[in-house]
């Protein structure tokens, strides 16, 4: 099991320093600089400009920067962002908790509804309510986030007007932050109905960010469920004259979710993706709201260590995939 | 006591109650996230909106209009050379407080200087802090103009000029000659954390800074030993939309009460809309067509002239502007004062461009290039699509235009560089003064679009500077607008007009011809 660990954790070193180094690479690639994206029709001195970009260290040459920028990482020092000037990394801690919410609620709409429309779609194999589930299931794990996005708002907040547009929670409402996430901090806001606001403000991105990890998960729990439910145990497990119920939910689906538990770990990165576009539809205050807006900004130290730190979290989380896979099954760990 | 007593008791607790519930909350849709929350330091009309609230300035400008008023200083003398200037402050004042800081003192002259020397003096322990980079002050001239600043005493600043400057007083009334607090910058100095002045602002402005989510929402509440009219609302929320469509959507929902500008194309709907009032005011602003006076054939007066005759104005207000622009035909703006409308408008005349141009040697027209800047500025909402209405335009005289553009930045440094021959730029006005528009964009000194140096109109321009008298400054830059029509080394195309949409419970809100948004004396039905 340690080699096992070590093994995997020992891939994250060239991981990092390809990611960083195309985050780099990519971020320079586009014209223009952070420092003359922000100048009017003022203009800037020669000099002010020398002096803001010497102090920045874009006045080196690219490799220097680079390399600079590596050692200056490996410290533990992320930098500054060049539009705030607060450190990045207090950005992203701050930002942070609004993606991990969004994306949870995501996964766990997506598991909750998935799993069972999966399940149900296998035991009902060739019924109209497989094909049908089938069918939607393609057309959720096709559909473009950002116009799916849009026609929620257009539907639910605009025409009918249930849901709010955008944010976390009403405007009007002042939440002390916590832990982070506006569903749990909410209930110490002395203003009443500042829970119903957040949990108000989260269905809709959720829906939307949940929309293709469901189809998948339904899809595979079905493939799945098919396999084990035609094994010798099942079969065993009903001639023995257990109830189907029980015969599906304690004997084949526990066996079926293997595959289901990695499709959702590998679905994180997906998510974290998805959060991008989401979060830039409905103003969500995450850090995929704040990487789209840094791009426009040309903020460099955000978009390198944002795109670093998502990185490292892709890499974690599949780590933790794969162990979790281990432990559920036995025979990989050897 | 009787019932009635007992009920009407009840009743004024309730109200009471009621009362004290029902706190305001005007919510502001704005379009970006500030820079930080310290004038001197910021560049975009964004940051200034987020600011405002929090900090005021010696002078102000009257709400909803361009005239200079008094604010933190009560009134100001000027020496009869036009060098010094005294400014007598407001006693009493007050300055917010937060969790780091409780003042202990009231505003005085100890914070106008550290306000100044913040920015002016490299010796000052803030100079620095937070990137030292102090563009407004430098762009105002202020490290020039200034010759000393002296505390006369604890109620009286007095400010002495290298030479004469009839807007100076304007100039102080701008976001950047804010006041921020000396004792606060002390405190933080001490606790070794001077950058949180910039993020963690105290002012005297009249709402109290509360907390910025980044990206999502700035909140602030009522400042209630504010020095001036306390305002009504209780708590100010800016709401950060970038995408006009959800602002949009935010205002119809009342998600937010008044919103950052809309699209053209959303006006009607908006107007249409029976919850909303669309307030509209023409803005401080000019874009326009420079024509590069060093490089032929734009030396040539007659060459500028033609071109002025066969550009169709109304064709690019409606296509490009959409019900949104005031046709120009002055640098500066018809709100202004010292605007020349005797001045006479752009008229069509193909026939009489044909006989200019051949008289200048061009009777087959010429070759030229047009720049057309890559970003929507508020001036012009799009300027590649007016290059490709001027083009077709232009080939009517035989005038092939080839259209060009670069990165902003890049496009900004060459057209100052003169690499052009006709390119597109504009301006947004600062302190509402005419010399604002006319020096930076006109004068010798500047680099202007049109590369334009005329003797006649800079001896005009920098005389009015030197002015006090305002008959007589108006004269000088009446005569300076005769002076450029004659020459032509613009076609001026708008000055665009600055929507603002709000519910129709927003009481008392005034557009600022600046484009700022002030949010102290409205209110909420």
């Amino acid at each position: 099991m340690l080699r096992f660990l070590l093994g995997r954790v020992a891939l994250i070193v060239p991981t990092f320093v390809g990611v960083t180094f195309l985050a780099f690479l990519l971020i320079h690639l586009v014209p223009g600089d952070p420092i003359e994206a922000r100048v009017g029709e003022h203009g800037i001195s020669e000099e002010r400009l020398a002096e803001l970009r010497h102090e920045f260290g874009y006045d080196q040459p690219m490799w220097k920067q680079f390399v600079d920028y590596e050692a200056q990482v490996l410290k533990g020092d992320f930098g500054v962002s060049v539009v705030t000037r607060e450190p990045v990394i207090k950005e992203f801690a701050t930002l942070f908790p609004a993606t991990i919410e969004l994306s949870l609620a995501a996964i766990l709409f997506a598991a909750v509804f998935g799993l069972p429309l999966g399940v149900i779609a296998a035991v009902k194999r060739g019924s109209a309510f497989d094909y049908g589930l089938m069918g939607l299931s393609v057309t959720g794990a096709s559909m473009p986030i950002f116009w799916w996005g849009l026609m929620m708002i257009l539907i639910f907040s605009v025409t009918l007007g249930i849901t709010p547009v955008s944010g976390r929670i009403s405007d009007a409402f002042f939440v002390e932050p916590w832990s982070g996430f506006m569903t749990i901090d909410c209930n110490w806001s002395d203003d009443e109905g500042a829970c119903r606001s957040a949990w108000s403000h989260i269905v809709l991105p959720m829906i939307v960010l949940g929309t293709i990890p469901l189809a998948i998960i339904a899809r595979m729990t079905r493939s799945s469920m098919l396999e084990v439910l035609n094994e010798d145990y099942v079969r065993t497990a009903r001639a023995k004259g257990l109830s189907g119920m029980r015969v599906v939910i304690v004997h084949a689906l526990r066996n079926a979710l293997i595959p289901v538990v990695t499709v959702i770990g590998l679905s994180v990165s997906g998510l974290l993706g998805g959060a991008i576009l989401t979060e830039t539809i409905f103003s969500w205050p995450g850090v995929g709201h704040w990487l789209v807006e840094s791009i426009a900004r040309r903020d460099y130290p955000v978009l390198q260590t944002g795109t670093l730190l998502i990185a490292v979290l892709v890499i974690l989380v599949n780590l933790g995939v794969d162990l979790l896979y281990g432990f559920l099954n036995p025979r990989i760990r050897r | 006591m009787t019932n009635k007593a007992i009920a009407a008791a009840c009743a004024v607790a309730l109200t009471a109650f009621l009362g004290s519930a029902q706190a305001k909350t005007l919510v502001y849709c704005s379009e970006g996230s500030p820079e930080n929350f310290n004038p001197m330091i910021s560049y975009t009309g964004t940051s200034f909106d987020a600011q405002r609230p929090i900090y005021s300035q010696l002078t102000g400008f009257e709400y909803g209009g361009t005239a200079v008023v008094a604010n933190l200083a009560e009134k100001w003398e000027v020496s009869p050379d036009g060098l010094t200037f005294t400014f007598h402050l407001r006693k009493n004042v007050k300055f917010h407080s937060n969790k780091n800081f409780k003042p202990t003192r009231n505003f005085n002259a100890d914070d106008v200087l550290f306000s100044f020397e913040r920015q002016w003096k490299k010796e000052n322990p803030y100079f620095k802090v937070s990137g030292g980079g102090y563009d407004y002050f430098t762009d105002m001239d202020m490290p020039k103009l200034l010759k000393s600043l002296d505390k006369v005493d604890d109620y009286t600043v007095r400010f002495v000029l290298t030479e004469p400057n009839a807007p100076f007083v304007a100039n102080l009334a701008m976001d950047f000659a804010s006041i921020q607090s000396k004792e606060y910058a002390d405190a933080l100095l001490k606790m070794g954390k001077p950058e949180l002045i910039d993020q963690e602002p105290i002012g005297t402005g009249p709402f109290e800074f509360v907390q910025y989510v980044k990206d999502a929402t700035i909140r602030y509440k009522r400042f209630d030993a504010y020095f001036a009219a306390k305002p009504k609302i209780d708590t100010l929320v800016f709401s950060i939309n970038k995408d006009p469509a959800v602002r949009v959507a935010k205002l119809k929902a009342n998600e937010c009460q008044v919103s950052f500008g809309p699209r053209p194309a959303d006006l009607p709907d908006l107007k249409a809309d029976k919850n909303i009032n669309v307030l509209a005011q023409s803005g401080l602003n000019i874009g326009y067509i420079g024509m590069n006076t060093k490089k032929k054939p734009f030396d040539d007066v007659r060459v500028r002239k033609a071109m002025t005759m066969v550009i169709d104005q109304k064709a690019i207000l409606t296509a490009v502007y959409q019900g949104s622009g005031q046709a120009a035909k002055n640098l500066i703006p018809p709100t202004m004062w010292s605007y020349n409308d005797k001045v006479p408008a752009y008229k069509l005349d193909i026939e009489g461009a044909k006989k200019l141009l051949a008289e200048a040697g061009y009777p087959n027209g010429f070759e030229t290039d047009l720049w057309a800047m890559p970003v929507q500025r508020p001036y012009n909402p799009d300027a590649k699509r007016i290059a490709e209405l001027v083009q077709a335009d232009l080939a009517k005289v035989g005038v092939k235009a080839k259209i060009v553009t670069y990165e902003w930045g890049d496009y900004r440094k060459r057209v100052q560089a003169g690499e052009h021959q006709m390119a597109q730029l504009g301006w947004t006005g600062d302190n509402g003064d005419p010399d604002n528009f006319f020096v930076p964009l006109a004068a010798c000194s500047s680099k202007n679009t049109a590369q334009w140096c005329d003797k006649e109109f800079d001896d005009l321009v920098t005389k009015a500077v030197k002015v006090s008298n305002l008959a007589e400054r108006t004269k000088l830059y009446m005569q300076a607008q005769e002076v450029m029509n004659k020459q032509s080394p613009y076609f001026f195309i708008a000055h665009s007009v600055v929507y603002l949409p709000m519910r129709t419970n927003v009481v008392g809100f005034k557009q600022s011809p600046f484009g700022a948004h002030r949010f102290d004396i409205a209110d909420l039905k």
